[in-house]
């Protein structure tokens, strides 16, 4: 597996969590081989990987609900395993399930999580309802959350993981199996938690959700960050790619000769008037790309340089060739 | 806000946070009226179906009237309905991601199978309650006095609390709501496999030798021996049914003894 090692931007020099070596079996599975992992304060991370890559592993040994094998971790410079008590009073932590109760009401469970957390009787009242009414569910607090929808749960779901106002929020999959809509409202609520200085640990396996909250990505695969960087930064490791709509089929063999030269790498054919190749990080210019096809008397409908998805970067680098799931 | 270092302090925190969980487990059960109906109504079911249906069919041993052998086997069901319960609720939370949660929290470890316990031992009270009222209507009485029938509900509430913690055991284990709802209707042909509806002298030998052992037989046993209800064991009997209060307490014991280190370990390992 090739590593990349991409300059991280933003990185301040105190990590509030830090993985180091994480490894983990489950039986003959090898869930974690070697895990590295460091998240400065108050950023976003976000933690992209296939299924069975390992996150929800990771996950739970960062918030003190597994022992990793070897390896260890911290939180605000506590040890997941020998300080688990310490940890467990500034992490919060809401998984892929609404593990709140289905017969209480909205206000009944942050009560209930507010008096288990020590806060005084008053106190959790209180904070239940600064909760409610800050993340929108006032109006239904006395509901049972049973008649809640999918997202208005895992938005309650949430808010309890926020009673304590934890440093570090780990929120494995938040948003997975809801409409767009609901995703949206989670992905708000997160983006505010942000502002308040929280950070978040965030596992997805939808790559615009970890586009549009995470300051950086790990790519974790078959149990090893494969890399880590900026949205921005690991989409340049592969380059940018370049679309070429001919006017003429017949010039595709010359298109093919220019492209592969340019680009040091052969064209794939989308279509038999079109060619794309991706070109190198510190690939020519869109200008130099029109001039050598003119030169070489291609005659081009559309030449056009996009960005790579982050699909695309997590395409190349986990070496799949079918899409996430 | 920082957890309590002292003995004591501690000790303080997981009986709050266990009290914190039997008041969220009663607030469930105010949201769910109908559970509360089919509590009620379930003993009256049983008086009559066992009383009347069976019971015109039963010849009680010594003579005595059907109703008073009866009830203190039903009150017999009821306390071992108590493992089925929280063994179902452990595995639902479990299932739903509760009990990460509360694994991920900083509260006492102890405070989930105490809370789960007290609760059930609540409404376990209820039940029995409930239970009694329906037979009192029937024409069951205590003959023997305030002691011993106190002693003979002492008993019941014992047995149902250590029964308890082998559904909070049961329930870590499989993990799984829909394994613990499978498991559920095992305990009813349990219940019956003893001395708390029919005697078990005319059981084929290997049966009665199971029934005789069966804990509901000597909590049965003890219960008729403490209400002075008809059906006490004469002759060579088994040495659960000849001693039934000691048995009682040994088995509390041993399952207090057995589930409660099971059970926390279960909740502090699980999913590692």
């Amino acid at each position: 597996m090739t590593a990349y090692n991409v300059p991280s931007v933003g990185i301040s020099a105190d990590p509030i969590v830090v993985a180091e070596g994480l490894h983990k079996s489950f039986g003959d599975t090898r869930a974690l081989r070697g895990l590295d992992l460091s998240v400065p304060r108050g950023t976003v991370c976000g933690v992209l990987g296939p299924n069975g890559a390992g996150k929800t592993t990771a996950v739970r040994i960062l918030a003190t609900l597994s022992d990793p094998d070897a390896g260890h971790a911290r939180i605000a410079g506590y040890d997941v395993v020998r300080d688990a008590g310490k940890v467990r009073e500034r992490i919060g932590l809401a998984g892929q399930y609404a593990a709140v109760d289905d017969k209480l009401t909205g206000r009944g469970n942050l009560r209930i999580f507010g008096r288990l957390y020590h806060l005084s009787r008053r106190e959790a009242h209180r904070r239940a309802d600064e909760l409610l009414d800050r993340f929108g569910l006032m109006d239904d607090a006395d509901r049972p959350v049973a008649g809640y929808s999918g997202g208005m749960r895992r938005r309650l779901d949430l808010i309890t993981s926020l009673i304590l106002r934890p440093d570090v929020l780990f929120l494995d999959e938040p948003t997975t199996g809801l409409d767009p809509r609901s995703r949206g409202e989670i992905w708000d609520s997160i983006r505010e938690l942000v502002a308040d200085g929280t950070t978040v640990l965030l596992t997805t396996q939808y790559l615009d959700e970890a586009d549009h909250l995470a300051d950086h990505i790990a790519v974790i695969d078959h149990g090893q960050a494969i890399a880590t960087g900026t949205p921005d930064a690991l989409k340049a490791t592969i380059g940018d790619r370049l679309d070429v709509t001919l006017e003429d089929p017949a010039a595709l063999p010359e298109a093919m000769t220019v492209l592969n030269t340019l680009a040091g790498t052969e064209p794939t054919t989308t279509d038999d008037d079109r060619l794309s190749v991706a070109l190198p990080a510190t690939g020519p210019r869109l200008a130099d790309i029109v001039r050598e096809l003119d030169h070489a008397g291609v005659a081009a409908a559309d030449v056009s340089l996009r960005r790579p998805t982050l699909d695309e970067v997590f395409l190349r680098l986990t070496d799949r060739k079918e899409p996430v799931r | 806000m920082t957890a309590p270092t002292s003995p004591l302090r501690r000790l303080g925190w997981t009986l709050t946070d266990g009290l914190t969980l039997v008041g969220r487990e009663l607030g469930r059960l105010r949201q769910e009226p109908g559970q509360i109906v089919a509590a009620l109504v379930f003993p009256i079911i049983m008086v009559v179906l066992f009383g009347y249906v069976f019971g015109s069919a039963i010849q009680v041993p010594d003579g005595g009237d059907y109703r008073e052998y009866l009830m203190p086997g039903l009150f017999a069901m009821v306390t071992f309905s108590a493992w089925l319960g929280v063994m179902t609720r452990m595995a639902t939370e479990a299932t739903r991601g509760v009990m990460d949660r509360f694994r991920s929290m900083p509260m006492a470890r102890l405070a989930v199978p105490l809370g789960q316990t007290g609760a059930d031992l609540l409404t376990g009270l209820l039940m029995l309650a409930i239970m009694v009222s329906a037979g009192l209507l029937v024409g069951w009485q205590p003959h023997r006095g305030l002691i011993p029938t106190a002693q003979a509900f002492l008993l019941m509430i014992v047995l149902r609390y250590a029964l308890s913690w082998v559904g909070v055991y049961v329930g870590l284990a499989v993990k799984n709501d829909q394994v613990a709802d499978a498991l559920v209707p095992l305990g009813l042909p349990f219940t019956m496999l003893s001395n708390a509806f029919v005697p078990t002298d005319g059981m084929p030998g290997w049966l009665r030798f199971l029934a005789d052992w069966n804990p509901v037989s000597a909590l049965t046993a003890a219960a008729r021996d403490l209400f002075g209800n008809p059906g006490a064991p004469s002759g060579n009997v088994a040495w659960p049914l000849a001693h039934p209060v000691t048995a009682v307490l040994l088995w509390s014991a041993a399952l207090l003894v057995i589930f409660v280190p099971l059970s926390l370990r279960a909740f502090t390992r699980s999913g590692r």
